[in-house]
């Protein structure tokens, strides 16, 4: 094989590439059917039932053949070009996160040494492109949809950094992928659990503040049905909101995988004796397990009001995870 | 100057509250026209809302009806007494019992009809058990424009059971024409009252539920408790009734103040807004309201039960309406969404010459632009939610 190593490299980034979309792909579908489920029960109704038979398994799939198939519609007043683009914004900002989410030991699209700060920074994005898709649209719904989202971000993205840096001063790296090796053997080497309870409640604002991130109850401000109408995509339909939604639920599992990764152990077992079972099976499990707390969450709470958003994030989290971080800081220095 | 500032102020808003208001709102200057409906989900039909935003701050609010105007006055004019009742039924479509009884009495009123008591009581436990099944929609909608879902689902369990058995009595689930002039359309089938009393035993633990998931949310409390204070000198000047006015602190229940159909005989107390975490009148105040209505109408239900004297459903009324009294009555009951009053004029035909509803509704609706300015859009939803209007009784 005379193949040079740059091509080689390549070749396996692209495969690697399509590997994550596929799973992406994968995963929005089989998220949406399951979170029908977990609504439905929630409720005491039994949610989709007959596409495919078995507790109508494929009917997030119809669903998007539908949507595929509907008619492209752009409203005549919008801004074109920025319509178009905004969907694929949001998408890579989601797609962009999965580069570093260490599925197993080696199986990482690239360890970057800069790996949470990276994640920080291009989940970012899907705001930029949510931000484009408001204002686009010509629409005034879609607009307050919009400046919410952007309000939004900068009180969200605080704390979730803030709380990120409690496991980076731990490990005292940034890569991924490092911070999973020094969290091996058992549950109670987890970031989550040292440095008990500063790291627990740096978790519990992360998982918090993600929830605001991807927009979801009781922080689905931007989107807020029942206010908006739905907010920023309230003018799309078909692909374009296929990938909207595609995008939200790869988000969820980003900041889930996140979560799992740097609190959670990532593909550590909880136990050394299971560490038989591959990786990807715990890292998975994890991020499914909180991806499904975000589901119980949202069929359960009202919605918060955008300034009761600030008031918490600005208020209450902010404070929260900077004296969690010099606590943690301290905690490392002295104990070690 | 300060007359023309204080002449100003709008309805239900404190000087200084209105003052910390403007110096938000003015210094930006620049408004924003809104039109909220009539296709969004929050506006519980066909409402719309021409809002004037500064930001997300609601500067003004114009409520504009008719998009379900249905002439039920126009198109009482021109068909006979008794078939105007399925007409009564669909103006307030979630409490068509409490709509048909307002406009049954009005013509036995007319006529001075008296009907035996085992068709009144039978009147009060449909028009209750409605009255029920109408608050778990308002509550669960109200829910719903939170962002809680799941409380809309458990009350329509609820509701569900209800339309199942007011079904097997009427035979249709929403619009029933089963109240009758002189009567009811047709006795209880066997084993009802038994299966109503089941009901209320199923319906009893369901408040409680309730209350756990939704009424002393946190997140419910802070987005309802301090929204929206309807004070009861707005309520009473735009003729706001029933369950709005009673949490703005107004103790007036049209079934112990002037009572028909023997509520006089029930023991209930009407619920008020207490103000418990917030001011009187707030919209939370207007949601708990309605929670502890239906355990009175469930207290109301079980006496019904208890009492119920046997008795033939149809009184002997003249076989057609030929010859009508002249005259004109005005009877006022008290359905779920405020004071149903019925206006009828006989010029002696087989005709009504003019008939008026009265609706709680829109009174409540018309009161919105008096204590819904210098909210956020957010609370408006709250507050056009916790009004609880349903549109086909605002339209008619």
């Amino acid at each position: 094989m005379n193949i040079p190593q740059p091509y080689l490299d390549l070749a396996i980034k692209i495969v690697y590439l399509v590997g994550v979309l596929l799973f992406l792909t994968v995963f929005a579908l089989l998220a949406v059917w399951f979170e029908r489920k977990v609504s439905a029960h929630v409720q005491d109704r039994l949610g989709p039932m007959e596409t495919g038979k078995w507790h109508g398994w494929s009917q997030t799939i119809a669903d998007t053949i539908k949507l595929l198939i509907k008619e492209d519609i752009i409203p005549i007043a919008a801004d074109k070009k920025l319509f178009r683009l905004a969907p694929y914004v949001v998408f890579i900002g989601s797609l962009a996160g999965f580069a570093v989410l260490p599925f197993a030991a080696n199986l990482i699209g690239s360890d970057l040494n800069i790996g949470v700060y990276y994640v920080i920074a291009v989940t970012s994005l899907v705001v930029i492109g949510i931000l484009m898709a408001g204002w686009a649209s010509n629409n005034k719904w879609a607009l307050y949809g919009a400046m919410r989202s952007a309000a939004q971000m900068v009180s969200y993205e605080i704390p979730v950094a803030l709380s990120l840096l409690i496991p980076v001063i731990m490990a005292g790296t940034m890569s991924m992928e490092q911070i999973v090796h020094n969290q091996a053997g058992g549950f109670w080497n987890w970031y989550v659990f040292r440095t008990f309870p500063f790291s627990l409640v740096g978790f519990v604002i992360y998982f918090w503040a993600s929830l605001a991130e991807t927009n979801r109850t009781p922080f689905d401000i931007p989107e807020a049905e029942s206010e908006l109408v739905a907010g920023y995509h309230v003018e799309y339909s078909g692909m374009r909101f296929a990938i909207f939604f595609l995008a939200e639920y790869g988000n969820m599992f980003v900041v889930s995988a996140i979560a799992s990764t740097v609190f959670l152990g990532g593909w550590q077992a909880p136990f050394p004796f299971l560490e038989f079972i591959p990786g990807p099976f715990w890292f998975i499990g994890k991020a499914m397990t909180l991806v499904l707390i975000q589901m119980w969450i949202r069929w359960t709470l009202p919605r918060l009001r955008v300034d009761q958003l600030m008031h918490v994030c600005w208020k209450i989290f902010l404070p929260f995870s900077f004296a969690n971080l010099l606590l943690v800081g301290l905690w490392v220095v002295l104990v070690g | 100057m300060m007359e023309t500032k204080e002449l100003n102020i709008p309805l239900g808003m404190t000087p200084e509250r209105w003052e910390k208001f403007n110096l938000v709102s003015r210094a930006s200057g620049e408004r924003m026209t809104l039109q909220m409906g009539p296709q969004h989900p929050a506006t519980h039909g066909v409402l719309r809302l021409e809002l004037e935003t500064d930001g997300e701050v609601v500067t003004k609010v114009t409520p504009y009806i008719g998009y379900l105007h249905r002439c039920f006055e126009k198109m009482a004019e021109s068909v006979t007494y008794p078939q105007i009742i399925p007409y009564a039924d669909r103006m307030d479509y979630l409490s068509s019992m409490n709509m048909e009884l307002g406009y049954v009495l009005a013509v036995e009123k007319l006529m001075g009809i008296e009907v035996n008591e085992r068709v009144q009581t039978l009147r009060v436990l449909v028009c209750e058990l409605n009255r029920i099944g109408s608050h778990c929609v308002a509550l669960g909608t109200y829910g719903l424009d939170l962002g809680a879902w799941t409380p809309l689902l458990y009350l329509f369990q609820a509701r569900e059971h209800i339309l199942d058995l007011l079904e097997e009595l009427s035979g249709a689930r929403m619009l029933f024409n089963y109240i009758r002039i002189g009567g009811l359309a047709n006795d209880l089938p066997n084993g009802w009252t038994d299966k109503v009393r089941e009901f209320c035993d199923f319906m009893a633990p369901k408040i409680p539920e309730l209350n756990d998931l939704l009424s002393y949310n946190k997140i419910f409390i802070e987005r309802t408790a301090n929204v929206g204070v309807m004070s009861p000198e707005v309520a009473i000047a735009y003729g706001v009734t029933g369950p709005n006015l009673r949490a703005s602190g107004v103790d007036w229940d049209m079934r112990r103040d002037a009572p028909y159909s023997g509520y006089e005989n029930y023991e209930f107390e009407p619920q008020l807004g207490r103000g418990e975490f917030g001011q009187v009148g707030d919209c939370w105040d207007r949601y708990i309201v309605r929670v502890r209505e239906m355990d009175e109408s469930l207290k109301i239900i079980r006496q019904a039960l208890d009492r119920l004297p046997d008795g033939d459903v149809k009184e002997k009324i003249p076989r057609s309406f030929g010859k009508m009294p002249v005259g004109e009555v005005y009877i006022s009951t008290e359905a779920p969404r405020g004071e149903l009053g019925i206006y009828l004029v006989s010029d002696g035909t087989n005709k009504p010459y003019r008939v008026k509803a009265r609706s709680g509704a829109y009174c409540a609706v018309s009161a919105l632009p008096a204590f819904s300015v210098g909210v956020l859009i957010a609370d408006l939803v709250a507050i056009v939610a916790s009004i609880d209007i349903v549109l086909g009784e605002v339209d008619r």
